[in-house]
């Protein structure tokens, strides 16, 4: 089977043995054609993004304006905080010359003169690695000034690589601008999308490591080819990035349309002591898990688990066992999205910090029947209620968690309400008899 | 104590200013330089970020206050970082945080009286597949169990 992100050649990361292995021809057939063919063959090929939202790459790229006297920019998303995802680090450190060529081709059909690959700071050694990468291809002349000799174009751009420093929020597209300005990472209110008013007000695109690096065999070897692979809807392989309760955790290259359970079973090698598995997140944390019952059949393509009740997101499958603390797991969820809140909305800042509190609340066993529904409550209070999709990511895990695993949720939470003080909220309400102070 | 950026980081950080089209995009960068230099982002260091790319002091602090990576106190000469999150806890993450709690007997965010060792509770670092893991200043270490945790901790204090 095909690789198309992560081929199976030794030391690829070396620019001689990409060039060896045909790199940077596609730049060069890329600069021979109008920036509308390229548009127009990756938009053919079906390519979709693989941070999360699936969307129509070479759609996005012909929202960026034609007619404009604005510079111009492109900027690669590898923040890559989601739990449960672990992809990008592999291309920054197996492949980064295929991504380069990528941001080459991309840049030039948008036209952006600038680009910036914006990197999680945790990733200190992956920014070396691909700073490396980029030196190399800028001694080579692949970037910047001298492209135009090496690929006989007029067209010239230079890269950057931004270095983050530990904000989850940042994977969000305009809060990645925000926080590529000198900004706090606060995520901005859409519309006017990036497209229109990105970086510094000027049209930027905004694209994931994964799928820039998908851009190249795509001019190479033809939209046809590409749009072949996988499922029709969702076309090429994914980088399926599998953990948790599995004996071969790792990175998959596989075609979409891949079976959940041939991923779990047969490439990262099934459950540790043929456990039975209790839940499935499908798509990295944020994404609607899956009971162990709803697998069956359940393809890894966007459309498929929309239809299965959860998302592709970003193809981190986290699978848990039958002895699993479910509970916690939510709570540690809820925690993290608490923590990685940006602040900005209530719903969202106040409405995580309840939803970690009920949790933990949980957890410790004092929890009752009505917190169920209770943290339901919270949970969709928050979605559809907040600038960016933070909101949806926080509640999602558990307002699916917990309906659709509502027995086991049961199971952990008394049937009644117990306070520690009698009667403490009749004694607090004001009345003219003098009550006794509460004791808490 | 006044702060200056040595030779080296100053002309890295002109080269970093030159990436943008203003001034203020190089903050991350100039932070990070700073903290490499000095090991903590302090009350001086942000008035000499400030002063060299024309921007108010709350703006600088704004930044360093939004991400977790900037330190802003002073941090032990190793500094541990424990994920907990998901696909680590799932493997032992949690239990080699509260293990290295009770080892060094710090808390999240504390320094050893001898300031060798500081402690934080991270989220995902994207070792999933590797996972449990936990990062020492800059490098990862996976895949690990609480014997290993206990070897990298005794190399790290033979390393004094």
């Amino acid at each position: 089977m095909e690789k198309i992100v992560l081929p199976d050649i030794k030391d690829l990361h070396l620019i001689d043995i990409y060039i060896h292995h045909g790199g940077f021809a596609a730049a060069k057939k890329a600069f021979t054609k109008t920036t509308d063919d390229i548009i127009d063959e990756v938009k053919k090929s079906g390519l979709r993004g693989r941070g999360g939202a699936a969307f129509l790459a070479g759609l996005k790229w012909s929202f960026m304006p034609k007619s404009t006297d604005k510079p111009k920019y492109l900027c690669i998303n590898g923040d890559e905080s989601e739990p449960g995802s672990f992809k990008d680090r592999q291309i920054f450190e197996y492949n980064p010359h295929q991504l380069i060529e990528g941001i080459l081709i991309t840049a030039y059909a948008i036209q952006a003169k600038i680009v910036y690959i914006y990197i999680r700071g945790e990733y200190h050694k992956w920014i070396k690695l691909m700073q490396k990468a980029l030196d190399d291809a800028y001694a080579r002349g692949f970037i910047g000034e001298k492209m135009k000799e090496t690929f006989g174009t007029d067209f010239s751009c230079e890269v950057y690589i931004h270095k983050g420093a530990g904000a989850y929020i940042c994977g969000e597209e305009s809060s990645l601008m925000n926080s590529l300005e000198g900004q706090r990472g606060y995520p901005r209110v859409k519309p006017p999308f990036p497209a229109q008013n990105g970086l510094w007000g000027n049209p930027t695109t905004i694209n994931n490591v994964e799928t820039i690096t998908n851009v190249p065999p795509i001019i190479n070897k033809g939209w046809e080819w590409f749009s072949k692979i996988g499922e029709p809807r969702h076309p090429g392989t994914l980088l399926f990035g599998v953990s948790g309760h599995v004996n071969k955790p790792g990175v998959y290259e596989l075609p979409t349309g891949t079976l959940l359970t041939d991923i779990i079973y047969k490439y990262a090698g099934g459950v540790p002591g043929d456990k039975k598995i209790l839940c499935v997140i499908p798509g990295g944390s944020s994404m609607p898990p899956l009971r162990g019952d709803q697998l069956e059949g359940v393809k890894m393509d966007a459309e498929s688990l929309k239809n299965a009740g959860s998302a592709i997101g970003t193809g981190g499958v986290i699978v848990m066992d039958e002895d699993t603390d479910l509970v916690k797991v939510l709570a540690r969820i809820a925690h993290f999205y608490h923590h990685e809140s940006c602040r900005q909305c209530t719903p969202c800042r106040e409405g995580t910090g309840w939803l970690e509190k009920i949790l933990k609340r949980l957890v410790k066993g004092e929890g009752s029947s009505s917190d169920l529904d209770l943290l339901i409550s919270v949970a969709t209070n928050i979605e559809g209620n907040t600038i960016c999709a933070l909101g949806e990511a926080a509640a999602w895990p558990v307002r699916f968690m917990v309906t659709r695993f509502r027995d086991y949720f049961e199971e952990r939470v008394s049937k009644e309400v117990s306070l520690s003080v009698k009667n403490k909220v009749h004694s607090m309400r004001n009345t003219s008899i003098p009550l006794a102070p509460v004791t808490r | 104590m006044e702060f200056k950026f040595n030779e080296e980081n100053q002309n890295k950080l002109n080269t970093i200013i030159s990436h943008y089209p203003v001034k203020k995009a190089a903050v991350m960068g100039a932070l990070w330089l700073a903290q490499e230099q000095s090991g903590w982002i302090s009350g001086e260091v942000m008035k000499e970020v400030a002063n060299q790319l024309e921007m108010t002091l709350e703006e600088v602090l704004g930044v360093v206050t939004f991400y977790t990576m900037y330190n802003q106190k002073p941090m032990g000469k190793f500094h541990l970082q424990v994920c907990t999150n998901v696909s680590c806890m799932l493997r032992g993450g949690a239990l080699i945080f509260d293990h290295i709690k009770l080892k060094l007997g710090i808390d999240d965010m504390h320094v050893t009286d001898d300031k060798m060792f500081s402690l934080e509770e991270v989220e995902c670092m994207g070792s999933c597949g590797t996972a449990p893991m936990i990062a020492i200043n800059e490098d990862y270490f996976e895949n690990l169990n609480i014997s290993e945790v206990d070897n990298i901790l005794e190399s790290l204090k033979n390393k004094n």
